[in-house]
């Protein structure tokens, strides 16, 4: 079925033009993959210079102003350039069109506007970089942002500018999952994946366009003193955290659900077994898509809210575990008497379930009101946040990367380094972050450079771990890229894991620079193990 | 690269299977981003709420500094070119190019029309200094009375000065449609752009059609 052909996606058409003009998503995928590590690694840096600092109390590395803007930047980073734009854009991009069976998005040229928009966009970020900073937080509350001397306008017209980017790569995958699936691919025949994109991009097309007016009403406030957001010219900060939240509480949908996907996928095919509740799946991500757009005010609790709706945000707020915990259960019914091997992807899913769990269970105590009023703005919610973020979306990332590299560059990494690896994380992460619910329950507030002496060792701890967690990452990203920069080849036919969806029976690796040697015909869903027999080989 | 099938016609992109699913992708599409731009004004008319609701007088009293007669106007003159988009495009499905390239000039000279009208009100706006926020500085009698009158002045410029950019992008994209029409790049067998075009257009009309009433008819 799949043919030894020599000629892939990496290597069809060559020159560096057929690359930067390319509109090929399999290409577009790599750019972003390429730029999204890059950003993580400089939002990781960011973060680990925090730890320095904060593993004593005292301003011993940097100063007050330089944590400000080590912190604003590390979320603004991580966020809006890494995780919002890179794991749809690059694992999306690869992925999406060839689980469907298409020779590519719906809207290749727009595809690849998107990727440029982007880059424009992150070059105004790095521009704030270099020109001293913002020091506002990410979330640039007003009335400070308004205020602040930093570069808050560079850094606000970035984000507004890579929305648009996020809008159009959401409208074209929407399109593709719509109108692009082969005959006989219908919904329910979807690889979960897919879903978990589709998902995602609903939230993206909807949310997104309200974070973009809040930027620019934000930079006029600036400008102008539009008054809409000034409490000294008639109007009401809060009126900002609104609409900041109406945006960026979806947001964490559309970095969380990708990563649904992720582990959707890699569960029923590394425990050789039939995904269990492929329904329940499906639906609980549409339903976190729709009830993530009813909780925004779960962020305000403290903000000056009626106890009215800080009740209904509260009320609401917990019915985002159902479908959640609809999803954790499902996936560990499949991994039950399935074949479970623990190789690098599977280590990273099981991994996930974990620190999700704990994250997603912290963040019932988050929208609790009486508990939140307590933990608000404490390490507490910086350790809920990043157990969801990192040890959620990040992991499952990773899991993915170590799950789909030798389908979409035909190399295999080392396998016993990426699982030395992929332990390193699940410890130094909980090392990392574990000590900081103890933190926040404690009462030390999070954004500050320093700290009281009651909490020198819980610091320290998570000082300590964090430098095993950044290694580990950091050895983890490079295994990959070693053993591409090596070419250690797979055999252009292999199925190391024993996939059933079409990237993997259908399309050599790396695929076909078309994706298909001729339109697939689909002969099985994308978890029949229960019905097929699809043999793992691995050959170099 | 080269479609398969050799009758294949031009316009239709290798990647899609046949000129149907290309028509209806695009189209689909097409509403999807229409949601996109209903929900960016969402947030202004959110805006705007919120600040009539707090300062009801003031909203009905600077809403007598506004020109009903122009903004009447411009909603006869945008509706019309709605009308006018709309028969165009019913021209180009009768094939007759010579009609759809006359109906695509009138909307974009309505278009044009919209924006000088829009011109004449901000221009006299920016001289009696009825601005938004900081710039405000109207002291004529019917407004000292006024309760954070620049607030209004700040919702009516970026609400108006948006669907403003819209009207301007959608005169780009009628010229353009204008340009393809004559080439006889669009025809009867083929002419989503001009459909697609027509969808965003009727949207920015209908905002239109939200924003004068609650602009120039309260109170």
């Amino acid at each position: 079925m799949i043919k030894n052909t020599k000629q892939n996606y990496l290597n069809h058409p060559r020159g560096i033009m057929s690359w930067l003009l390319t509109v090929d998503h399999k290409r577009i995928g790599l750019m972003y993959l390429v730029s999204g590590i890059l950003f993580f690694f400089m939002g990781g840096l960011l973060a680990l210079v925090m730890r320095f600092e904060l593993a004593a109390p005292g301003n011993d590395i940097i100063s007050n102003e330089i944590y400000n803007n080590a912190y604003t930047l590390h979320g603004a980073i991580m966020i809006f350039l890494f995780i919002i734009p890179a794991i749809p854009g690059a694992l999306g991009n690869i992925l999406l069109p060839l689980m469907v069976g298409a020779k590519d998005v719906a809207f290749p040229r727009l595809n690849l506007a998107s990727f440029y928009i982007y880059s424009f966009g992150a070059l105004f970020a790095l521009y704030t970089i270099v020109n001293g900073g913002v020091d506002t937080g990410w979330t640039f509350y007003t009335p400070y942002s308004t205020q602040s001397s930093s570069n808050v306008v560079p850094m606000t017209l970035g984000i507004f500018i890579i929305g648009f980017s996020s809008i159009l790569t959401g409208l074209n995958f929407i399109a593709t999952v719509h109108k692009m699936r082969i005959p006989g691919l219908t919904w329910y025949k979807l690889p979960l994946f897919v879903w978990a994109l589709y998902g995602t991009s609903l939230v993206q097309i909807t949310a997104t366009p309200v974070l973009a007016i809040t930027m620019v009403l934000l930079m006029l406030e600036r400008f102008l003193g539009i008054g809409i957001f000034d409490p000294a010219l008639g109007g009401d900060p809060v009126l900002y955290q609104h609409f900041f939240w109406f945006y960026s509480h979806p947001a964490v949908y559309i970095m969380i659900l990708p990563a649904f996907g992720i582990i959707s996928e890699i569960i029923p095919v590394h425990s050789r077994k039939k995904i269990w509740g492929y329904k329940f799946i499906a639906y609980s991500t549409l339903s976190i898509a729709f009830i993530g757009f009813l909780v925004w005010g779960h962020h305000m609790f403290t903000s000056g809210q009626s106890v009215f709706s800080q009740i209904v945000f509260s009320f609401i707020t917990y019915f985002v575990g159902i479908p959640t915990g609809v999803k954790i259960f499902s996936w560990i019914l499949t991994m039950y008497k399935g074949q479970v091997s623990f190789t690098p992807p599977m280590l990273y899913a099981l991994a996930f379930l974990f620190l999700f769990t704990i994250g997603g269970l912290t963040g019932i105590f988050l929208g609790a009101v009486a508990l939140d009023i307590h933990l608000h703005d404490t390490y507490f919610v910086v350790a809920h946040f990043h157990y969801v973020m990192q040890g959620g979306t990040i992991v499952a990332f990773l899991g993915g990367l170590h799950h789909w590299w030798p389908k979409s560059f035909g190399v295999m990494y080392n396998q016993t380094i990426a699982n030395i690896a992929a332990l390193g994380v699940f410890i130094g992460f909980n090392g990392t972050f574990f000590p900081q619910f103890l933190l926040g329950l404690r009462g030390m507030p999070r954004r500050y450079a320093t700290y009281d002496e009651q909490f020198v060792e819980l610091h320290s701890y998570s000082t300590f771990w964090s430098g095993i967690l950044g290694i580990s990452i950091f050895i983890a990203v490079m295994n990959l890229f070693w053993s591409f920069m090596k070419k250690n080849k797979v055999d252009p036919g292999s199925n190391p894991w024993g996939g059933m969806t079409l990237e993997w029976t259908h399309t050599s690796s790396p695929p076909h620079p078309h994706n298909f040697e001729e339109e697939p015909v689909l002969q099985h869903g994308p978890y029949d193990y229960d019905k097929v027999i699809v043999q793992k080989t691995y050959k170099k | 690269m080269a479609h398969h099938n050799p009758d294949a016609p031009s316009h239709l992109k290798h990647y899609f299977h046949d000129v149907n699913q290309q028509y209806e992708t695009s189209k689909f599409a097409m509403w999807a981003f229409i949601l996109t731009e209903v929900l960016t004004f969402a947030g202004l008319f959110v805006a705007y709420i919120v600040y009539r609701s707090w300062y009801p007088d003031m909203f009905v009293d600077a809403h007598k500094l506004l020109d009903v007669n122009k903004g009447l106007m411009n909603t006869i003159v945008l509706i019309t070119s709605s009308l006018t988009m709309a028969l165009a495009i019913w021209a180009i499905q009768k094939n007759n190019k010579k009609l759809s390239v006359f109906m695509l000039l009138a909307t974009f000279i309505f278009a044009l029309v919209f924006l000088g009208i829009k011109f004449l009100e901000y221009s006299h706006k920016f001289e009696v200094g009825q601005l938004p926020g900081e710039f405000y500085s109207y002291m004529g009698p019917d407004a000292v009375h006024l309760n954070n009158p620049h607030i209004f002045f700040s919702i009516y410029f970026i609400m108006t000065g948006l669907h403003g950019l819209h009207v301007a992008i959608g005169m780009g994209l009628i010229a353009w449609l204008v340009y393809s029409t004559q080439k006889g790049n669009l025809t009867s067998e083929y002419y989503t752009p001009m459909e697609m075009i027509g969808i965003f257009w009727h949207l920015v009309d209908l905002i239109w059609i939200y924003l004068f009433p609650l602009f120039y008819l309260i109170g």
